[in-house]
């Protein structure tokens, strides 16, 4: 009887191993398709493209009448326009709000559970719907007009979420200890979240704002419906011009019959996925040196 | 702009380290002061042109605007693809100064700009065909007829092979391709084939973008699509052109068939709205709409896969236009030719 049971043991055991095992291929098969997509994917641009990507490609005006000439600088200075004002925008919001929800305002009422609510939805609202919505509110009840403006407060309050999140998880990171300790030196609130809590929360909200930036330079959809437009022919000398933006560049030259804007939307391509590969790899090495340093 | 004065000089610090990729100060300059000044003749203007509409105008429109700055290297052009109708949307709230269009304005944007109190100037700019194309594999395909694609192609149209239309067509199946509602293209064949803009049978390949289209057409061969002359003209390596016949016998559409006519129906004028206040009041309007219907639009034309008018149709044009005259002779004119129309004003 005890040899009838560890046999019935034995073959219960192979067969959860062989299960195990045919769920590690699966996965490791699962994790090798998306590398190997990707790698084609890159693989086929840089085929494409890399001949095409150098330092006049990045100075030079788009052109209709000479593919071979043609360049992104109206639409990689658009982009950086709109970056650079949706980071300026969404810092002192997004930090703000993490700050009053984590720090100031601890304990739970009916208006934090409404703005935490909020907030997590707002994370997961399409993209086209902040378009709506910029284009409603900044573009004709504030009058900015189809501007940089327009389009970087638009990207603003669609990254917002996303910042006001990660700062948060930035803020809870930070040990109670800490600020229980500075609090008993007599310090004010003020003192203890500036020289103590935010100092030892900031690799965490660089993370979120890194990403936050990235995520503004890739997004196309809504900077169309605010007033993104397909060509600007001058560089943006205030935050009133019309302008464009580089994947809305790359979205004209793909969609262009002649095969030479083929090779430079791949190159336009290349030039974005290397902005958005040097951001990710500076959020990723600020998070790794701040867990080094805790 | 209250707001933005006090946010410009914020923007301005964290610009700083951005703008450098832009390399140099107002960098405009560096590229295009070569051109603007060897070809700057005439008294050269500045200010702020904005232009919208159709997709299919818009490589003429920015071909154009890039030959212009050339010579006018300080106005400020947009060029925006929207589509002919979200074009005229903009133009009524007049938001833009020209509005391109792959087809006659129609009755109801007429009625908005008169309600906006909006006067337009029709500009016909360039010609453009419609090609039915098939893959290099088909044999017996040489030319077809309107009342043959109205069979295909209509909406309660139950054709799946092809000898349904034609006994001595194969017994094979008829894939259709064609562009998706969002192009001004589909409308135009729909019009012209089906009688109704929207009028079209719904199971065939629709394509987004040209590129597919061309690229499934030619591996297919029984496949039949329809696209707009430029794309075709670049891609006659992958599919063949079939030869229309509009009821005067097969016409292969080239340059001359699409000019004079007789490649009919499908070839049809594209054109630019001007809004008449605002060329009155804004200089590099008035010289933009000079320049295309100038002596170097045909450049433009031609390098976006167009065609350009006889010089005759030109001058007519130009004429009705300098003439300040307002309104559409082309919305709902059936059959006549631009001369005809533009001329007896």
């Amino acid at each position: 009887m005890n040899g009838a049971l560890s046999g019935a043991n034995l073959a219960h055991i192979r067969k959860r191993r062989l299960k195990s095992q045919m769920f590690g291929a699966l996965c490791g098969a699962a994790a090798f398709i998306a590398v190997a997509i990707l790698l084609t994917l890159i693989g086929k641009l840089l085929v494409d493209g890399l001949n095409r990507v150098s330092w006049s490609f990045l100075t030079s005006m788009p052109s209709q009448m000479f593919p071979a000439k043609a360049g992104i600088k109206s639409s990689l200075v658009g982009s950086m326009w709109v970056m650079a004002l949706t980071i300026l925008f969404v810092v002192p919001l997004g930090v703000g709000a993490a700050i009053y929800l984590e720090e100031l305002q601890t304990r739970e009422n009916w208006f934090t559970r409404f703005v935490r609510i909020n907030i997590a939805n707002l994370a997961g609202v399409p993209s086209i719907v902040f378009g709506m919505l910029g284009l409603t509110l900044f573009v004709y009840v504030f009058g900015f007009g189809k501007s940089i403006l327009t389009g970087a407060l638009t990207m603003a309050i669609l990254v917002l979420p996303m910042v006001i999140l990660v700062s948060q998880e930035a803020l809870k990171a930070v040990p109670k200890s800490f600020r229980e300790a500075s609090l008993a030196m007599g310090t004010t609130q003020w003192q203890t979240v500036r020289r103590v809590v935010l100092p030892n929360a900031l690799p965490g909200i660089l993370t979120g704002i890194i990403l936050a930036a990235a995520r503004a330079i890739g997004e196309t959809a809504p900077l169309i419906v605010v007033g993104a437009v397909g060509l600007v022919t001058f560089l943006p000398d205030s935050v009133d011009d019309r302008y464009t933006v580089l994947p809305l560049q790359i979205l004209d030259w793909a969609q262009h019959p002649r095969a030479e804007f083929k090779t430079a939307a791949a190159a336009a391509i290349l030039v974005l996925i290397a902005l958005l590969l040097v951001l990710n790899s500076a959020a990723i090495i600020i998070r790794a040196r701040a867990q080094k340093k805790v | 702009m209250q707001i933005s004065k006090i946010l410009i000089p914020s923007a301005i610090a964290l610009l700083m380290g951005t703008a450098l990729i832009g390399c140099g100060p107002k960098g405009g300059e560096s590229t295009e002061g070569t051109t603007g000044s060897t070809s700057g003749s005439s008294e050269k203007v500045s200010g702020e042109l904005n232009i919208e509409g159709s997709g299919t105008v818009f490589p003429i429109a920015a071909a154009m605007t890039e030959l212009f700055n050339g010579e006018n290297p300080d106005v400020k052009v947009t060029v925006g693809k929207k589509g002919t109708g979200a074009g005229m949307e903009v133009f009524a709230k007049g938001e833009s100064d020209i509005a391109d269009a792959s087809r006659p304005i129609k009755d109801k944007e007429i009625k908005a700009l008169e309600d906006a109190g909006i006067e337009f100037i029709e500009m016909p700019i360039a010609y453009d065909g419609l090609c039915i194309v098939v893959s290099k594999e088909n044999t017996w395909l040489q030319s077809i007829t309107i009342d043959q694609l109205h069979k295909m192609w209509d909406a309660n149209s139950t054709v799946k092979k092809w000898n349904e239309i034609d006994p001595s067509w194969p017994d094979a199946p008829l894939n259709l391709y064609g562009p998706t509602d969002a192009h001004g293209t589909f409308e135009y064949f729909n019009e012209t084939v089906n009688g109704d803009g929207e009028n079209t049978r719904q199971d065939y390949s629709q394509q987004a973008e040209y590129d597919p289209l061309i690229a499934g057409v030619a591996g297919d061969a029984n496949a039949l699509g329809y696209v707009g002359y430029a794309y075709v003209e670049q891609n006659l390596d992958k599919v063949r052109v079939v030869a229309v016949d509009g009821g005067n016998g097969p016409v292969e559409p080239n340059g001359d068939t699409i000019l004079n006519g007789s490649y009919a129906p499908f070839s049809r004028p594209l054109m630019m709205y001007i809004n008449k206040s605002k060329m009155e009041s804004n200089p590099a309007l008035k010289a933009f709409v000079n320049f295309a219907l100038g002596p170097n639009a045909p450049e433009a034309i031609r390098a976006s896969g167009y065609i350009p008018m006889p010089q005759e149709t030109v001058d007519i044009v130009k004429a009705w236009v300098e003439g300040g005259n307002t309104g559409s002779k082309l919305s709902g004119a059936k059959g006549a030719t631009l001369n005809d129309l533009f001329g007896a004003h």
